[in-house]
């Protein structure tokens, strides 16, 4: 098993996830910086971890998913390769296209850092089928422009066809539907607002964020 | 030339900031003051002559980077 963080300037939980993936699979971890032209060969997973890549300017991720090494992410996405982003991750794949909707300022203006419980809506996905029995999963978030936002008919879609992964069970930051995760049409692409990588052994208050790495790894 | 990009959260989209100023102007005594939307001017230079095609070049520029057509419209004008 074979996994790369990409690290952007600004990325903060990049080490997170890395720790997170090795502890909770055994899978290496290479870390990429943004500028590389080329990936690693034979990945498994891409993360796009948390943080405030390029200090949030202009709009959260957007310069992010302009960077060199986003091309390879797209192409790798493309050949079927597993792909998750965390909090900032998830909004440069939305501002990259990967991913539907846009995230938009916190609903109450408030940047919220606290654990949240989530309903895991799909199970059948190749990230989350580790949360079959239990359907649930405790993890923290942190972020201020976490509020997801896509037009009614395209939330009707993505609800219809189950890319709807992660639900807020009360939802602090006024997303739209109360998502917070969610999957591409194909099914390899992830973005979810809360931190998988802070909540993957119990010491940490949960271990359950650790259950998707492992489902990412185990459908590779 | 130079170019002045506005963008907006669409109308239909909730600006959180926009209510949060429209709440303290009316702690002001600003009561006749609704709708309150914030929003950002970019401004450069660019190359060229051709009016219609720096403006085309400018709306690329726009959907490709300065806003996130999803949430946010754009009105371009050129000086």
């Amino acid at each position: 098993m074979k996994s790369a963080v990409i690290v952007f300037p600004g990325s903060n939980c990049d080490r997170d996830c890395k720790v997170a993936i090795e502890r909770s699979t055994g899978s290496s971890v290479d870390m990429v910086w943004h500028q590389e032209t080329a990936l690693p060969s034979g990945l498994d997973l891409i993360v796009l971890p948390g943080g405030f890549s390029y200090g949030d300017y202009l709009r959260c991720g957007a310069m992010a998913a302009l960077s060199p090494v986003m091309a390879e992410v797209k192409a790798a996405a493309e050949r079927g390769v597993a792909v998750v982003g965390i909090c900032n991750g998830f909004q440069v794949l939305c501002e990259a296209g990967m991913l539907p909707g846009a995230l938009l300022r916190n609903a109450k203006l408030k940047y919220i850092c606290k654990a949240v419980t989530l309903d895991v809506t799909n199970t059948q996905t190749r990230f989350s089928t580790g949360y079959a029995a239990s359907r649930e999963a405790v993890m923290t978030v942190g972020n201020g422009e976490g509020n997801f936002f896509a037009e009614e008919a395209e939330l009707d879609r993505i609800e219809g066809e189950g890319q709807v992964v992660f639900r807020y069970r009360d939802n602090p930051n006024g997303s739209a539907r109360n998502i917070a995760g969610i999957v591409n049409g194909k099914g390899n692409v992830l973005g979810l607002m809360p931190h998988p990588d802070r909540s993957f052994e119990g010491e940490l208050g949960s271990a359950d964020g650790a259950l998707l790495f492992q489902s990412a790894l185990a459908s590779a | 030339m130079k170019a002045k990009v506005h963008v907006f959260l669409k109308p239909g989209v909730l600006d959180v900031q926009g209510k949060a100023i429209e709440g303290a102007v009316h702690t002001l005594g600003f009561g006749g003051v609704s709708d309150v939307r914030v929003g950002r001017m970019i401004e450069f230079d660019i190359a060229g002559t051709d009016r219609a095609a720096v403006e085309a070049e400018v709306k690329t520029l726009c959907d490709r980077l300065l806003a996130n057509t999803v949430i946010e419209s754009y009105r371009v004008e050129l000086i």
